[in-house]
């Protein structure tokens, strides 16, 4: 079974999901992840430097 | 004087076409220079994702709605429509999240929000139909809770999340169509309007 899934052994998926829960609202540990990584890929978009943005030069 | 060539349709729609955008407003060769950060990056990134979703749905059309689960060549197209949507999605709140911190509806851009806007709902719409085409247990899982929703409101009466039949007509026939116009009208209002200035600039202008 393991040959030819070597990526996804990567990260063993193959159980059931993880759930966080406080009162009323659940998440699993997938969702609340991917929604980390894109506040933190926000967040490197408005303050990562831009390639060639020194020499560039706009219209006006 | 107007010639009964100039009055017709095909003149005067290609006159306001012309008009209102231009070749090197459709295809320019330069942007401002505050374009250049990675915040801009996220709306062809949706695009480019879009492309390989709908070109990884037409594979998949190929050869009826199950082959996908019972050929390598299946799973490895099905898992490129299924990741291509997930950077899709991720890839589109970003936008979202970046137009909202511009307020970038401003100076008459409200259609470009609009549609973009209707775009992300007609699009998780397409997902949930998506969702409910695999033709697999969690298909009919997902299809046998959403049922009890839908009847609760009475859509159920015509939008049939058990009928896999009308699922997946809707799911990559009219949904995406509707989807591609939406983004077509949406990056062209883009290019019409012109990419829109920063906040300060605008407060600077006004006062
Ligand atoms: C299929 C989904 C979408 C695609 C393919 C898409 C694509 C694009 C592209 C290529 C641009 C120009 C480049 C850029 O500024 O990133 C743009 C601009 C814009 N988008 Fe989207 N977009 C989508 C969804 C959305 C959503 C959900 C919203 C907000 C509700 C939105 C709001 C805007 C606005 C307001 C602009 C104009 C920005 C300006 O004038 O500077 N878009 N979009």
């Amino acid at each position: 079974m393991a040959q030819g899934w070597g990526l996804g052994a990567l990260i063993n998926l193959n159980h059931y999901g993880h759930y966080l829960q406080w009162h009323v609202f659940s998440i699993s540990v997938a969702n609340l992840l991917v929604i980390i990584v894109m506040i933190a890929t926000f967040v490197a978009a408005l303050v990562a430097p831009f390639p060639g943005r020194r020499n560039r030069k706009g219209p006006q | 004087m107007s010639t009964d060539i100039d009055r017709q349709w095909t003149s005067r729609l290609r006159r306001s076409v012309v008009a209102k955008l231009p070749p090197d407003k459709l295809l320019p060769d330069t942007q401002p220079a505050y374009v250049a950060s990675w915040i801009y990056v996220f709306g062809v990134t949706t695009m480019a994702a879009l492309g390989v979703v709908i070109a990884t749905g037409c594979i998949l059309a190929l050869d009826g709605p199950q082959w996908w689960h019972s050929s390598s060549l299946g799973h490895f197209v099905n898992s490129l429509h299924l990741w291509s949507v997930e950077i899709f999605f991720f890839a589109m709140v970003i936008h979202l999240w970046g137009k909202f911190a511009m307020a970038a509806w401003r100076g008459g851009r409200s259609l470009t929000w609009v549609t973009g806007a209707i775009t992300f709902m007609v699009s998780i719409l397409t997902a949930f139909t998506g969702y409910v085409s695999q033709t697999n247990f969690d298909s009919q899982w997902i299809a046998t809770q959403a049922k009890d929703g839908i009847n609760s409101t009475g859509g159920g009466a015509f939008f049939n999340v058990l009928n896999l039949g009308q699922m997946l007509m809707w799911h990559i026939v009219l949904l995406p169509i509707g989807a591609v116009l939406l983004t077509v009208l949406h990056v062209v209002m883009v290019r019409v309007k012109g990419v829109v200035p920063p906040i300060v600039e605008t407060v600077e202008l006004s006062a």
